[in-house]
């Protein structure tokens, strides 16, 4: 069967593919864009790991297939530092150590991001909430709590 | 929060900092590259063909109309497998059988358990590779199946092996058994103690498999040459492991297969076995492509090693006074599909914390139709520890005695004997039951439904073998190059120790973990052994490193070796030539390298020895729900002896994240099976890991005991942590709602249960 043939911005830069029917956003942007960045932990929309904005809005790369982005606006963990700048969320992940094996955070990141969009003031129950849909095996979630809280604060004091 | 340094050291400048981890930014970028990340030119997709059924024989393989599809271009099964010996190698607590793990790579007789692999294709998609996955047939003779350690320790029950005659018992059996061995261990006179006990408490327990839940599934891609070279990328603890299974069981050279050790996403013991890669390789041969697998979700959970359920009885024989004077364990785990659980781990880390005259533990490993179990964080321990903790608690319950207080007054100390025969041989359990005591919630009051319970867990910690380079460049900075796969943040603790030998900073060292062809053997990550031991070797090559800057430094004063020495990260003349030259600072000596001789590089390897165990002693409050049986955590403590924390803030991470494990085990993890044997809940939504809303804040108390075998007092820290919770919940559970939960995992609807029959009674 014919491939579809794709067009979409990604991190802010227009980008075109072809896809399968049946192909994911998610293997979309691993195998066929080469950005690995975006992690599968499960494909069934369970873990988080592949969380990627569409539009604005926080999914499951792996819950949406690639050629329903036709004309969509995505935000992958590839765009989220401005150059060689970090965003202030991935800098407090560094520095409170709230990544082990790292399997989890570009998905973390992401889905903290669409967070502190909403919320820029969110308390530790929110922030433990909004980040359900995103599994950790390694660090019991102190740490990423602990960082999300740091960025929001020095989010909103800059 | 650290707590009670004993032993007063050399200053530290570099060790016990937190800097960022050398490998952390690409893993905010995304460009770190995991296991299923690498890509090579002309790369097929591998997808392997799994048993529907969790006990059949295999009549036939036909793979023809797979081979016929466009696109295929190879398709395995065992047959492109060689056979093995059948030979138990290594020391009894680790024994490795070739011919069970090539059946368990493809299954050859029979299928073993829902999930077990029996073919693999490569093809040039995805989509192609699953389609022939479809196509080809295989003719199954369905046989009867046993899931339940207990039911498969049955005279009658369905035997996964026909000839399996149980090992360690004497005279051998006649009849063969789902029994793969029997041991024991003997300490003293038990019968004798449980005589001249006060009170004797005896309880059975029962715990189901529960998976390592790594987020990343096993993957890998592999290249094979025409001239018999391989390579392979994969996700593992140990490439130097992938390469021995690897080659072992395809049946080439060590020397011809390269392994690099990808970035992991997440182990906890689960990656020091093979499952894709020697399936990759093979298809690679075949196919003439590199050839990439990824397991999916469902994979992970059916054919990835789970670690065992078991069923276990525990007597202790207590004095009024507080003292235990005998100690009574039988422990039967589930091996899963092939022999060897970590059953003799559990026999040895039991009643490991404490100074017992009379102890026997005795334990079974039993086979039945599920994935074969493999290491979990601390193996074994967690498991007994659930029924040795829990009784001791009904012990404490029963004499009226504080449980810290009756652990302490039985805690193990220097000299104390093992069941194992050992010595204890080093401080920190005393210790750290001490800072737990101390903690102030533990003395809080607690309100309705709540309750506070408390448990210990040891840990053997792991030493071993090791390489590492350190290479100095000309501008003063350095290489590491090391053999350890870092899971947790070992490259920091590694550059952090080499920083402070070396007297540089922390950012002039890059450490790396090298591929097979670039360092000498090193053993997998595991047992909590890389920063002790790796740590060890690479200070050791820092050490020979100095050595040479100083006999640059003499040459470049023209002075004797003798009179150099090294102090803070500077040659300086020392004995008759004291303060005839200034000092060299290491970056001046690197920079002379052409000409005082060359590139200036050092090696270490060691088979690392006097690693200390590791002890956890933990209390949390809970709360349950009378109407549907939730138990909330509501404060979790968890103290830890951890020798010398290199960089507390992974150290802590280490310490969380095993509590909270912990709590998934206790709490919701567990296989369910169907009547046919078929799980039920291969998802993370149906086997539910904890999710951050389901945890409190966990409270690490870093007790610091420090090592002397270690330059810098290193113990390990990554598995002790996860003794203790399981009991830890249960006694919890016991002091909120007056019930003793003995089957895990404590799930609502288990509690619910249990506090049903309470109120009927
Ligand atoms: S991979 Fe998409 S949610 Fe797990
Ligand atoms: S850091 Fe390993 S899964 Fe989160």
């Amino acid at each position: 069967m014919a491939k579809h043939h794709v067009t979409a911005t990604l991190n802010g830069s227009p980008v075109e593919f072809l896809c399968e029917t049946q192909q994911t956003l998610l293997e979309v942007l691993r195998d066929e864009l080469n950005l690995t960045g975006t992690k599968e932990g499960c494909a069934t929309g369970d873990c988080g790991a592949c969380s990627v904005t569409v539009g604005g809005r926080l999914v499951c790369s792996c819950l949406v297939l690639g050629a329903e982005v036709e004309g969509k606006r995505i935000e992958t963990i590839e765009g989220m530092a401005s150059g060689t700048e970090l965003h202030p969320l991935q800098q407090k992940f560094l520095e409170h150590a709230a990544l082990q094996c790292g399997i989890c955070t570009p998905g973390m990141l992401i889905a903290a991001r669409s967070l502190l969009e909403r919320k820029p003031d969110p308390t530790e129950e929110e922030v433990r909430y909004w980040l359900a849909g995103n599994l950790c095996r390694c660090t019991g979630y102190n740490k990423i709590v602990d960082a999300v809280l740091a960025a929001a604060g020095e989010m909103r004091r800059a | 929060m650290a707590d009670t340094v004993l032993y007063p050291e050399r200053e530290l400048k570099v060790v016990g900092t937190q800097p960022v981890r050398p490998d952390g930014v690409p893993k905010v970028t995304g460009l770190a590259q995991y296991g299923a990340d690498f890509t090579l030119p002309g790369m097929l997709w591998g997808r392997i063909l799994r048993s529907p059924h969790a006990h059949a024989r295999i009549r036939a393989i036909n793979t023809k109309k797979a081979e016929a599809l466009p696109g295929v271009k190879a398709v395995i099964t065992a047959a492109d497998l060689p056979e093995q010996k059948f030979d138990y190698v290594g020391p009894e607590r680790v024994a490795i059988n070739f011919w069970h793990m090539t059946r368990n790579i493809l299954a050859r007789e029979k299928v073993l358990y829902e999930g077990h692999a029996l073919a693999a294709v490569a093809a040039t998609s995805k989509s192609i590779a699953e389609e022939a996955l479809k196509l080809i047939e295989v003719d199954y003779e369905v046989l009867p199946h046993v899931i339940d350690v207990d039911e498969a320790m049955q005279p009658d029950a369905p035997l996964l092996f026909e000839d399996m005659i149980t090992r360690g018992v004497q005279p051998p059996p006649t009849k063969p058994s789902n029994v793969s061995k029997r041991i024991e261990f003997k300490l003293g006179d038990v019968d004798k103690g449980f005589a001249a006990a006060d009170e004797i408490v005896e309880a059975s327990y029962k715990t189901k498999p529960v998976h390592q839940g790594y987020i990343e599934p096993h993957a890998c891609l592999a290249r094979f040459d025409t001239d018999g070279q391989a390579e392979v990328w994969s996700s593992s603890q140990g490439h130097f492991v992938v390469r021995t299974f690897t080659s072992r069981l395809v049946g080439m050279k060590v020397g011809d297969l390269r392994c690099h050790a990808a970035e992991i996403g997440g182990a906890f013991g689960g990656k020091t076995v093979v499952y894709v890669e020697p399936i990759a390789v093979v298809l690679s041969k075949k196919s003439g492509h590199p050839v990439k697998i990824m397991m999916s979700r469902e994979e992970v959970f059916k054919a990835s090693g789970p670690t065992s359920g078991a069923s276990m009885t525990i007597k202790l024989g207590v004095m009024r006074d507080g003292r235990i004077v005998a100690a009574e364990g039988i422990f039967k785990y589930q091996a899963g599909a092939f022999p060897t659980s970590p059953v003799m781990n559990g026999c040895m880390c039991s009643f490991a914390p404490y100074d017992i005259a009379n102890v026997r533990t005795i334990g079974y490993d039993v086979v039945c139709n599920r994935p074969k179990t493999v290491a979990y964080r601390a193996p074994g321990s967690p498991i007994s520890a659930f029924a040795a903790e829990s009784t001791m608690d009904l012990a404490a319950r029963r004499i009226g005695m504080d449980p810290i207080e009756f652990r302490l007054k039985n805690i193990a100390r220097p000299g104390s004997q093992t069941v194992w025969g050992a010595k204890l041989a080093h401080a920190g359990f005393a210790e750290t039951l001490h800072a737990l005591q101390k903690h102030p919630g533990y003395k809080a009051p607690l309100g309705k439904n709540q309750g506070r319970g408390v448990a210990a867990g040891y840990w053997f910690n792991g030493g071993g073998e090791s390489s590492a380079t350190v290479h100095v460049n000309e501008d003063g900075t350095v290489v590491v190059a090391e053999g350890s796969p870092d899971i947790g943040g070992s490259r920091a603790s590694i550059a952090l120790m080499a920083a402070e030998t070396l007297g540089i900073p922390y950012e002039n060292v890059r450490p790396i973990v090298a591929d097979t062809n670039s360092v000498g053997y090193t053993q997998a990550t595991g047992g909590s052994r890389v920063t002790y031991a790796t740590g060890m070797t690479v200070i050791n090559a820092c050490n020979k490193v100095i050595d040479e800057m100083c006999v640059r430094a003499a040459k470049l004063w023209k002075v004797e070796r003798a009179d150099v020495i090294w102090e803070d990260g500077h040659a300086r003349p020392a004995g008759k030539r004291a303060g005839e030259f200034e000092p060299l600072s290491f970056k001046a000596i690197a920079a002379k390298r052409t000409a005082t001789g060359g590139p200036i590089t050092a090696s270490a390897a060691m088979n690392a020895e006097g690693q200390a165990p590791g002890f956890s002693a933990q209390f949390c409050d809970v709360e349950v729900d009378p109407d549907t049986g939730y138990v909330k955590i509501l404060r979790y403590v968890a103290a830890q002896d951890v020798g010398r924390a290199i960089h507390p803030g992974y150290c802590e991470g280490q310490i969380h994240g095993g509590v909270v494990q912990g709590i998934g085990w206790a709490l919701n993890e567990e296989y369910i099976y169907d009547r046919n044997g078929r799980m039920e809940n291969p998802g993370f939504l149906d086997y539910r890991i904890p999710v951050a809303s389901d945890v409190p804040m966990i409270e690490a108390i870093m007790v610091e005991v420090p090592n002397p075998n270690h330059p810098y007092g290193v113990k390990g820290v990554a598995e002790a942590n996860i003794v203790p919770p399981t009991a830890t919940i249960a006694n919890a559970v016991h002091s909120a709602t007056g019930l003793r939960l003995t089957d895990l995992p404590m799930s609502p609807p288990k509690v619910l249960a249990a506090l049903d029959s309470a109120r009927k009674r």
